[in-house]
């Protein structure tokens, strides 16, 4: 198929960006969004324009480094996946298809189409862990055991990739499910009682101090994120903050 | 330089002890003025850095990626292995140890094997502790599952996703430790070069990704946690950022480079589909658990099923090949990954291939389904359930255990694998060898450590499932933390070591001058043009089978097309600036040069071992004709490659191997 590509053009942080049109030709339905970006970058090397700056790594939907904003959507029409995991075949011959970067205020544009996500590095550095010296010795792995019913819920929140496709689709910016899930993890597991006071709160201050909004129960996130976290995880962080303030 | 590696004395099971009780230790207060640089925050390089910080070390951690969590481990799927035996069924130390040995093919180093297995139940201890949310049963206890090649269930997992957990696990020590202060962080940026000062690592040239700015960063002691190199055949299921650049400098700058040619071909990935594909994307091995693996029997139907007139569904039972029940009647579909894709190879060359591009066969799902619905259909209670009850009670049993890698496999290729088998064809996973490093995990060069997948130590010439977790977070958390300590005693009066001098001077214009050659060569061909080429030459003739013949010619053209490359690479852009293709430039560079001494190392080695296969060496009569020959005799040494300009004349130091505590044994699997 041919397509027409609009495509967010920035050469760095303090540049103006715009947006910028590019054919595309012969795609196959097969490839992925990436690939068929591949595709134009090596169309670009060739006829010596600067090709689009983009992130990405694994190529398999788990280390949430891509990050597109396509057709209005993060990681584009598809559910349930990441943009590498987004396949031409949900577009059709003749599409034009509008390529932006993630938009937030906690997230400002290095380049093209990437972002600065270290905001949500310093929301775990503020109590995303449990105090626990790796090198010590620790009590043995069946000591503490766990409701097959925790550990699962706890899980499903841990599979967040952190990619921010959660803030990109909030109309406020807001990063409650993605701190949600990590508050949860740690909320619904015995390991994590001793600090959850303390890392609730340190991780809800932390948020908004980077500049992300509050959550307006819209649930765009949750339609948006590429593993399914649930809306379930901003409440649970809610009243685990709620508890903390009282206690 | 004769290789020491350094294994302690004694019984092997009081080594990793005795050696723990009788090195140097620095005091808590000394720790403080010494710094450690950590490249690469995977499984190894996260937790080194998290448990060197801890212990009161200022640590340095470099990512080429945008956060530690996204690196390359996070993709792991099946599990992590741990001698605990909470199943009763006879696992132990010394039965970890044993079968990764044997797994290995025995070309892995006793000693350090010995220590993996015995630090192994730690680690699951560790991991709980800091919230890793593993898989759990009703009880509440930690569930297991197996994995091929082992009699014993002894893998601990969450989901299909354990290497996603496990990261997150060091992450969030990391995080603690940057919080505190006691790691800084630099994301975006890549190390370029190593530099050594009086002979000692003291330091690395990086390159801030965002910026494009050169920076000198200094230590008293660098570890490198890279990763593996299986971007070298360009198609692999590594990410794509994954190289051996950061390995590489300190091969030329003087560490040993060991076995390159051991590579893992995993036997269960999705085919490439065409000339764009820029990945490979790894079905979990697990699946052979349950799968039949087959291609028809009939040429008349490879060509039927190509051109889209018959299915696959549409061949009866004695119209399919089971290839590897029919060659291994005692192993079957689960034979070991190498085994496995050799055979899938076998077919595909053949021409039995049932994809356009000729490489895919076929993974079968229907038999275990009947089976399922037939047993489901039993326990409840149903008299005579039709066949579509049958499919329907079985495709419930297969969603529950699979689910996740049939939607992913449906997303990708667009089939429904509950109706039609699925297609697979094997692709390059994991590189077993590495750099040289000794029992302590240090390399020829001292002061610079090699952990995790870069390094060669624990998996010989062929890895089992659910170990690299394993071997990533032993070196990290529970090796190098006590044996650099050892190295690093020394260094408690050298004090801050200075970045102005000659030394990083140099290390920096060598850095500088190559990132210029780039930006203005102004060539005609695109960096990924030439790695593709490098790939096919590597997948065609040091791929999953090897000959003399083909090994020089590879040889030759890996030469050909480094040369060409320097001189007519093209890479838009400016070097002080965001420029991925100034990245891949650098990257394809290091591995023109690793391939071809990947090349030199596979023709050395006359001998067929793990996923090391030579054409020439293979059983000619008996039960085993036609499998894999190992030659003890003359082969049985690790492999280290001493830089000396072109990969071509490096030179070979061999670490002969010593098995006091298990007897060589042929792998059989008929």
């Amino acid at each position: 198929m041919n397509l027409t590509l609009r495509i967010w053009r920035q050469k760095d942080s303090n540049a103006k960006g715009q947006m910028v049109d590019y054919k595309v030709t012969d795609i196959s339905e097969h490839m992925s969004f990436l690939e068929m970006m591949d595709v134009l970058n090596e169309q670009l090397v060739n006829s010596g324009e600067e090709p689009v700056a983009f992130d990405h790594d694994c190529r398999e939907g788990i280390c949430g480094m891509c990050s597109m904003y396509i057709n209005g959507e993060a990681h584009g029409p598809d559910r349930g996946v990441t943009t590498c995991q987004l396949h031409m075949r949900m577009f059709k011959d003749g599409d034009t298809i509008t390529i932006e970067p993630f938009r937030a205020t906690a997230f400002p544009v290095i380049k093209d189409l990437v972002v600065d996500r270290t905001s949500f590095e310093r929301i775990q550095q503020a109590g995303g862990y449990i105090s626990v010296n790796t090198s010590g010795n620790t009590q043995d792995a069946n000591a503490i055991p766990i409701s097959k019913h925790a550990a699962d819920e706890a899980m499903d929140a841990a599979t967040c990739i952190g990619c921010g496709a959660c803030v990109a689709s909030c109309k406020n910016s807001s990063a409650m499910l993605f701190v949600g899930a990590k508050v949860s993890q740690y909320a619904l597991l015995p390991q994590g009682q001793v600090e959850a006071a303390d890392r609730v709160k340190n991780m809800v201050a932390q948020m908004d101090l980077e500049g992300f909004g509050n959550c307006t129960n819209t649930g765009a996130c949750e339609v948006e994120c590429p593993k399914g976290i649930s809306l379930d995880n901003i409440a649970r962080m809610n009243r685990e903050l709620m508890k903390a303030s009282m206690s | 330089m004769a290789l020491d590696s350094k294994v302690p004395k004694g019984p092997i099971q009081n080594k990793w002890t005795d050696y723990k009780n009788h090195i140097n230790l620095v005091n808590p207060a000394n720790k403080r003025h010494i710094d450690v640089i950590v490249v690469g925050t995977g499984l190894a390089g996260g937790s080194a850095a998290a448990t060197l910080a801890e212990l009161g070390y200022n640590v340095k951690a470099f990512a080429y990626q945008d956060s530690p969590r996204r690196a390359h481990s996070i993709a792991a799927q099946g599990g992590i292995n741990a001698a605990k035996n909470y199943q009763g069924d006879g696992d132990s130390t010394y039965r970890l140890f044993y079968d990764t040995v044997k797994g290995g093919d025995y070309r892995s180093r006793e000693a350090n094997v010995y220590r993996l297995a015995e630090v192994s139940a730690n680690i699951i201890d560790q991991c709980v502790a800091q919230g890793v949310p593993f898989a759990r049963d009703y009880g509440g206890l930690l569930d297991n599952r197996s994995f091929g090649g082992v009699l014993v269930s002894r893998t601990f997992y969450a989901k299909g996703q354990t290497g996603q957990q496990l990261l997150l696990g060091a992450y969030s020590a990391m995080n603690r430790q940057i919080a505190r202060g006691k790691i800084e962080m630099f994301n975006r940026h890549e190390m370029l070069d190593v530099v050594k000062v009086d002979g000692k690592a003291r330091g690395i040239i990086a390159r801030n990704l965002v910026t494009g700015e050169i920076e000198r960063h200094s230590a008293h002691a660098v570890v490198v946690a890279s990763g593996g190199y299986g971007n070298v055949y360009f198609l692999s299921t590594n990410a794509m950022g994954s190289n051996v650049t950061a390995a590489w400098k300190i091969h030329k700058k003087g560490a040993y480079f060991a076995n390159p040619c051991y590579t893992q071909i995993h036997p269960t990935c999705i085919p490439r589909s065409g000339d764009y594909q820029s990945k490979l994307t790894l079905m979990s091995e697990s699946l052979r658990n349950d799968g039949r693996i087959w291609v028809p029997k009939n040429m008349d139907d490879v060509i039927a099923i190509r051109e889209g007139k018959k299915k696959p569904t549409d061949l009866s039972e004695e119209e399919r090949d089971y290839y590897l029940e029919r060659r291994y009647p005692a192993f079957g579909n689960l034979v070991p990954r190498d085994v496995a894709s050799r055979a899938a190879k076998e077919r595909c060359d053949a021409g039995y291939g049932v994809n356009a591009t000729g490489e895919a066969v076929y993974l079968d799902f229907a038999s275990a389904i009947e089976r399922y619905g037939k047993e489901q259909a039993k326990i409840q209670n149903i008299t005579n359930p039709s066949k579509e009850k049958i499919t329907e009670l079985g495709e419930k049993i297969v969603e529950a255990k699979y689910g996740n890698l049939f939607q992913m496999y449906e997303k990708i290729v667009d089939e429904n694998p509950y109706k039609t088998p699925m297609m697979i064809y094997p692709a390059t996973h994991y590189t077993m060898g590495g750099v040289w490093v000794d029992y302590n995990l240090m390399t020829t060069i001292p002061g610079c450590y090699c952990i995790g997948e870069a390094n060669f130590s624990d998996h010989g010439a062929n890895r089992l499932g659910a170990s690299a977790l394993m071997q990533g977070l032993a070196d990290g958390y529970f090796v190098l933390p006590y044996t650099i300590g050892d190295y690093l005693a020394n260094d408690i009066r050298t004090g801050k070591i200075p970045t102005d001098t000659k030394e990083f001077d140099e290390a920096e214009k060598a850095v500088k001058d190559r990132i210029d050659f780039f930006v203005n060569n102004n060539g005609t061909k695109s960096v990924d043009h030439f790695h593709k080429r490098l790939g096919k030459v590597m997948w065609d003739k040091v791929g999953m089978a090897r000959n003399e013949k083909g090994l020089k010619e590879a040889m030759a053209e890996i030469k050909q097309i480094r040369e060409e490359f320097w001189k007519d690479v093209k890479v838009p852009g400016s070097a002080n600036e965001m420029n991925p293709e100034l990245e891949k430039a650098g990257r394809v560079a290091d591995f023109l040069e690793l391939g071809e001494l990947f090349a030199k190392d596979a023709l050395m080695r006359e001998e067929s071992c793990g996923g090391h296969f030579r054409e020439e060496s293979v059983e000619l009569d008996g039960e085993q004709k036609g499998e894999a020959k190992r030659n003890d005799e003359e082969f049985a040494f690790v492999a280290a490659w001493e830089y000396k300009g072109e990969p071509a004349d490096a030179v070979l130091h061999k670490e002969q191997l010593e098995f006091k505590d298990i007897e060589l044994k042929q792998r059989s699997y008929k």
